[in-house]
């Protein structure tokens, strides 16, 4: 049984429907970052002191993965609007641009923490700490799995472009939409975290 | 301008043109506000206004994001009304920490 409305956009929505799963994944999406925000202003507001982020965090590496991911929304987003010009060839130079935007990124994170363990500041050292990891850890996991799909377009997963470039553009733009969700969730964890 | 509205690629190259020109200003955009975010923590002003401030500017540079990377400032009114619900549900979650903690604990 063929899936409905995956290239076709539906008549009563003006969409397809895995444009509108991809938006209703992204709203529970806000939700679990907003509970993890709303209990890092709890534990904040309750606590009697908090260190200021910089004292304790590397803002110019933190700086740098903002530039990096703030990049590799351009070049996810230039890999899109390659694919609507139809330049297959484009679209993999900067799909590959991202994936390797999203590598740097984990590798800058991967020093962060290494450092950090190495000093002995780990989750279990204090608040802080404690939300700092979990924070950056699930975002990290996000850029992980959104590595993964784009790694999936660029490679098997562009044969569909053969047999049905619409479709294989809608794929590119639905991943698009969460890879950028999750540069716009670090757009907020940057200042919280390491400069407040 | 989204994939569905176009069954027929490549028929829209002048508009994907003028889309990849407003990419690269975005770009710029948040790459200068990014700066502007790092050279204010350095002023060191007090925690209220510093939180203000950077969140402010964090606002800014997630609408540029959402409104252009995602095309969300030419989507289709459900998106729109699917966010604008996930928005509110989101101000009420933020909301409850700070009641809580806001002239004596009032909510228990």
């Amino acid at each position: 049984m063929e899936i409905p409305y995956t290239f076709e956009v539906r008549r009563d929505t003006g969409l397809t429907n895995g444009k509108i799963g991809l938006w209703l994944f992204l709203a529970s999406e806000v939700m679990l970052f907003g509970a993890l925000f709303a209990s890092y202003i709890l534990i904040r507001t309750g606590a009697p002191s908090w260190p200021r982020g910089d004292t304790i965090l590397n803002v110019p590496l933190a700086t740098f993965n903002t530039i990096v991911l703030i990049s590799s929304s351009v070049t996810m987003v230039m890999s899109w609007a390659s694919l609507m010009r139809r330049r297959i060839g484009t679209f993999r130079i900067y799909m590959a641009m991202t994936i390797a935007l999203g590598f740097v990124f984990l590798l800058v994170k991967y020093f962060e923490y290494s450092h950090k363990f190495h000093e002995g500041l780990l989750p279990s050292s204090n608040n802080f700490l404690a939300i700092y990891f979990t924070l950056t850890g699930l975002h990290m996991l996000h850029v992980a799995g959104g590595m993964a799909v784009n790694a999936y377009l660029l490679g098997p997963g562009s044969k569909l472009y053969k047999t049905n470039p619409v479709w294989f553009t809608n794929r590119v733009e639905n991943s698009g939409l969460f890879w950028h969700f999750v540069d716009l969730v670090w757009i907020f964890l940057f200042p919280t975290l390491y400069l407040l | 301008m989204t994939t569905d509205h176009a069954a027929d690629l490549g028929d829209h190259a002048a508009d994907i043109d003028k889309h990849v020109k407003v990419y690269v200003t975005v770009f710029v955009a948040l790459m200068a506000l990014t700066l502007i975010t790092v050279a204010i923590s350095y002023v060191h002003l007090p925690t209220p206004m510093a939180i203000t401030v950077a969140m402010l500017v964090a606002l800014v540079k997630g609408s540029l994001v959402a409104c252009y990377f995602m095309h969300l400032i030419s989507e289709k009114k459900l998106i729109l009304a699917v966010l604008g619900l996930t928005a509110a549900f989101f101000v009420v979650l933020l909301a409850l920490p700070i009641l809580t903690h806001s002239n004596g604990y009032w909510i228990h």
